[in-house]
């Protein structure tokens, strides 16, 4: 590397949470720096970069993606969702509101991850058993919870799901 | 009515803004400022020869590089030795960067500013250091053989040596008709909290200030000792902590040095500079904890009475002692639980290690301490073939003893005396709970379906709430809102809360209208700092009274402006009102406008403030012994702790085969006093003992014999996942409420981790049939252990017919000969 010369960089455009984004990117640039920094999107964090805790998870094209192991411009055209992205307005994503309502977070810090891998595993499997709630946040850590309460989230989120659901059936019927 | 809010599982106040990723950790903070990264020593003990820098300086994007020489002043002279306990010996502590020498592997040397993270990284891999080599001092026997030493002018290693002396125990031990030594360790672990540590200051040159943001667990008092470091007045500082992630003690310590250099570098180049630690800095330059060995020599009598317990610790303090011998001191006084030995004396040597520094991780010493006594208790009812829980009700305090005095001194320097507690009771409720009567049939059930299963129990008393104060402030605004303010930090205990609660009952207002700031030197300037389950006890009581004062002035206030006697009022639902007759009313946000009498008139409701419509023209506006406003600032300071306590139960299957651990129930009766809120309370139960069956079975900080940490890493370092926790923790309630405060209540913080070490080793020991002395115990060291006892080289518990496949004739654990 030639030390007197800026660190060559590489455009990029994203779409997060449906808003097209574009950055300018050294190639080494991570996708969780890139969103944390560059687009200054703090809600994804960072507790391991090593890819091994889970708190920088965001979806990419829909599928959990530890963006600490990503290249930001290997993301380059894809959609990516972040924490910032579940909630509809006011209204919480059933898995936020379930984390709520169950105590599923303290300190918060991990949460976010759990939030994105909770939510892509619920759109592919919306009635889990305990089991797959268990399965479904093995690979996230927390230090503060025990996890008692988020498997319980992931099961409320499961319902708030389906009474969402009832209710918006129910309205449309009327 | 409004309904009552202490004692309520209310949900969070401060959940919608994280969930949402509106969180403002500290790396969320200063996205221009200049980036800091630092250069670490590789070796755990060397002398610095030569710093060469140059080929680091053509790096685009470096401003600065800062090693020792650079630090003008107080930066550069060692950092305090924060509570300078009078038994510590020699007391050393690290430099900000270090000057001559390094002590452990991950010390900072040279600090690097630069445009960004990666660019600093960059820089920090070009500067060569060189060093010459020095023998490193690690583990406890290492450092206590003092081959070699830490720091040249220690002899023995020696940071610290403290007696404490109830009775004369040796000669109690001595003399009582059955007596046992026990040999034990407990390895290092850590904290951990997701979020490591961080720093990001600014410095405004034309006011002459500095802020610091900070992810700490004391904002007051890392403001404190920056102000002195830099030289500043205390009011030109100013300390925030932001959303933290998590501490659990690690945050307490301080100030780290980056917490100096930081802010320090800041004001020199006028920018604002960040630094944020990263998961590896976080393994080798914050703090671990829990590394002991010790010696346990039991005198008791044929009931299992303990007569003389004679206790001898060597901690493992690691290369400085900047938070002095707290965890030591706490080892060594809340070893004795819920228990009276007749005579009880202890010692303990604190030792220097070329290894990281070791400050309190939560239950700051209590596990080890548990751990001590209850392997005691264990083996005295294996020796009499007693039931273990009948051993620990003989020895029981009685709540008829209450308050009991050990005639010790705690780790506050105040007397140890439990204000509270019932240990019957306590374990009455234990053993309903997990059926500890049933358990010999639901062992042989087990046997016969070839399942090896093993009960464990542990008690614990935990001094909560230590002093010296904490304040509250309460200002009822003219909107009605409130808003409340206390200085220790949060680190997701949910303080904003159940703070808020509190003060919804007191002045009767729905908990949306109560705005609750923490950790903030700009709203409370006074504060110590949240560790030792204070919080509740300290802030939720000096809170609590700064809102019953004010209650009082807005119903003295609004008695004069509805000219009734203020004993006849009541506030519900923010509107104070005449009791059974509701139309005679304002609302409390009238009431602050009152309460400030104004010349100025900002809209239509301070109008009714103006000194044409209030006051007595006689009068002066403001009384003698009044202030204007509807608020109070009020502290508390109690002048002992309060004593929680608890007891746990495990229930553990061994694998025949590979010895692998299972956990198949976990029972904890738990003992907080008066609870805030339940919900909360239980939470922070669940974290506590995750981390326990981490540290018991898990977590240890494995340092080969040069000092390398190998397992700095989330890959290797065990931390447990969803799939090493019980799927349920069963928790029951005791709540003697403390006499020692106004609201009841004992810290809660701690509770889970505590006995740990102790329960697990129970249950394992009874599982296995052979003695367990040394935790955390992995699957591969039990099954070493196994075989060992089947060669015969460990005693079998001579209580009862070993469960394992091997029975060998039973042998005392090891019984003390005469010397
Ligand atoms: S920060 Fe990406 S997995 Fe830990
Ligand atoms: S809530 Fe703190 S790490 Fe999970």
């Amino acid at each position: 590397m030639t030390d007197q010369q800026a660190e060559q960089t590489f455009p990029i455009t994203l779409s997060v949470n449906g808003v097209p984004r574009t950055a300018e990117v050294p190639a080494r640039r991570l996708l969780s720096d890139c969103l944390r920094h560059d687009l200054r999107m703090t809600g994804t964090h960072v507790g391991c970069e090593h890819g091994v805790c889970g708190a920088c998870t965001v979806l990419v094209d829909g599928a959990p993606m530890r963006s600490c192991l990503m290249f930001a411009v290997s993301a380059q055209g894809s959609e990516i969702t972040t924490v910032e992205g579940l909630a509809d307005g006011e209204t919480l994503h059933p898995v936020q509101q379930a984390f709520k309502e169950c105590h599923g977070l303290q300190c918060g810090f991990c949460t976010p991850g759990f939030l994105t891998t909770i939510s892509a595993v619920l759109d592919d499997n919306p009635e889990p058993t305990r089991e797959e709630a268990v399965e479904a946040v093995s690979g996230n850590l927390c230090r503060c919870t025990g996890y008692q309460n988020i498997v319980a989230s992931v099961l409320r989120a499961a319902e708030i799901t389906r009474e969402r659901s009832a209710v918006a059936i129910d309205e449309a019927g009327r | 009515m409004t309904t009552k809010q202490f004692g309520a599982p209310v949900q969070r106040t401060e959940d919608v803004r994280l969930l949402k990723g509106n969180g403002r950790y500290l790396d969320d903070l200063g996205q221009d400022a200049l980036a800091a990264a630092f250069v670490r020593s590789p070796h755990a003990h060397a002398r610095i020869v030569d710093i060469d820098v140059t080929d680091a300086l053509e790096v685009e994007g470096l401003v600065a590089i800062y090693t020792h020489e650079d630090l003008p002043g107080r930066v550069g002279e060692p950092l305090p030795l924060l509570i300078p306990h009078p038994a510590i010996v020699a007391g050393r502590t690290g430099y900000a960067l270090a000057k001559d020498r390094v002590n452990h592997v991950g010390e900072p040397i040279v600090m690097v500013v630069a445009s960004d993270r990666y660019v600093a990284e960059d820089v920090c891999g070009r500067i060569t250091v060189t060093y010459e080599v020095l023998p490193p001092v690690v583990g406890v026997e290492t450092a206590r053989d003092a081959k070699h030493l830490v720091h040249e002018d220690v002899a023995g290693n020696v940071a610290g040596h403290l007696v404490q002396e109830v009775g004369d125990a040796p000669a109690a031990v001595d003399s009582a008709p059955h007596t046992l030594e026990l040999d034990l360790k407990v390895e290092r672990s850590a904290c951990i909290p997701m979020e490591g540590r961080g720093v990001y200051a600014r410095w405004d040159a034309d006011d002459e200030s500095l802020r610091i943001y900070t992810s700490t667990q004391t904002t007051t008092g890392v403001r404190a000792a920056v102000a002195t470091k830099l030289d500043l007045p205390l009011n030109r500082v100013e300390c925030i902590a932001p959303d933290v992630g998590g501490g659990f003690g690690v945050k307490i310590m301080h100030p780290w040095p980056e917490e100096v250099l930081v802010p320090w570098a800041a004001r020199l180049l006028d920018r604002e500079i960040k630094w944020t630690e990263d998961r590896r800095e976080h393994f080798v330059s914050s703090a671990h904890e829990r590394g002991q060995v010790q010696k346990v020599r039991v005198g008791f009598d044929d009931e299992g009475r303990v007569l003389g317990l004679d206790v001898k610790i060597w901690h493992d303090n690691g290369a400085y002692v900047p938070y002095g011998l707290i965890v030591p001191i706490i080892t060594s006084t809340q070893l004795l639980g819920p228990y009276k030995p007749g005579a009880y004396k202890v010692e303990f040597w604190s030792l220097y290690t070329n290894t990281v520094i070791v400050t309190p991780y939560r239950g700051a010493g209590r596990p080890q301490g548990v751990y001590a006594m209850e392997r005691t208790m264990d083996a005295i009812a294996d020796y009499l073939g007693k039931d273990r829980v009948a051993v620990r009700e003989a020895n029981f305090i009685q709540p008829d003893e209450m308050p009991y005095d050990h005639h010790m001194i705690f780790q506050d320097g105040r007397p140890l005396i439990y204000d509270s507690g019932d240990f019957p009771g306590s374990m009455d409720k234990l053993k309903a709970l997990v059926g500890w009567q049933d358990f010999e049939d639901y062992r042989e059930q087990a046997r016969a379906e070839g399942r090896r299963v093993g009960i464990g129990v542990a008690c614990y008393v935990e001094g909560t709430g230590v002093g010296p104060y904490e304040g509250g402030h309460v200002v009822v605004e003219s909107t009605g809102k409130v808003v409340v303010s206390t200085g220790l930090t949060s680190q997701g205990q949910g303080h904003e809360t159940v703070f808020a609660q509190i003060v919804a009952d007191e002045l009767g207002v729905p908990l949306e209208d109560i705005k609750v700031t923490t950790g903030d030197t700009r709203k409370m300037g006074y504060s110590v700092g949240t560790f030792a389950s204070r919080a509740a006890v300290m802030s939720g009581n000096a809170i609590g009274i700064a809102a019953r004062n004010v209650r009082t002035k807005a119903l003295r206030i609004a008695g004069e402006a509805l000219e009734v006697d203020p004993g006849d009022l009541e506030i519900v639902d923010g509107i104070v009102r005449v009791k059974g007759s509701p139309t005679s009313s304002m609302p409390l946000g009238t009431v602050a406008v009152l309460s400030n009498p104004l010349r100025y008139a900002f809209d239509t409701a301070s109008q009714a403030a103006t000194q044409f419509v209030v006051g007595d023209p006689d009068k002066p506006p403001v009384a003698e012994d009044d202030e204007p406003g509807l608020e109070d600032r009020d502290f508390y300071s109690p002048a002992q702790s309060t004593y929680a306590n608890g007891m746990h139960a495990v229930i553990v299957e061994t694998d025949p085969e590979t010895a692998e651990i299972k956990i198949l129930r976990y029972c904890v009766v738990h003992d907080c006093g008066n609870i805030i809120n339940p919900m909360i309370v239980e939470g922070q139960i669940h974290g506590g003992v995750a981390q326990g069956v981490g540290g018991a079975l898990y977590e240890r900080m494995e340092y080969d014999e040069n000092g390398q940490l190998l397992n700095a890493s989330f890959m290797d370092f065990l931390m447990p996942y969803v799939t090493e926790v019980p799927d349920r923790i069963e928790i029951d309630h005791l709540e003697t409420p403390s006499p020692l405060n106004p609201l009841g209540i004992k810290g809660a913080g701690e509770a889970g981790v505590i006995p740990s070490a102790a329960v697990f080793a129970s249950a394992i020991e009874d599982a296995e049939g052979f003695t367990i002395t040394s935790m955390p115990i992995s699957p591969s060291e039990l099954y070493a252990l196994r075989q060992r006892f089947a060669a015969g080289e460990i005693p079998a518990l001579r209580g009862r017919s070993a469960t394992a496949s091997t029975a060998t004739t039973p042998t005392p654990v090891t019984e003390a000969t005469t010397r």
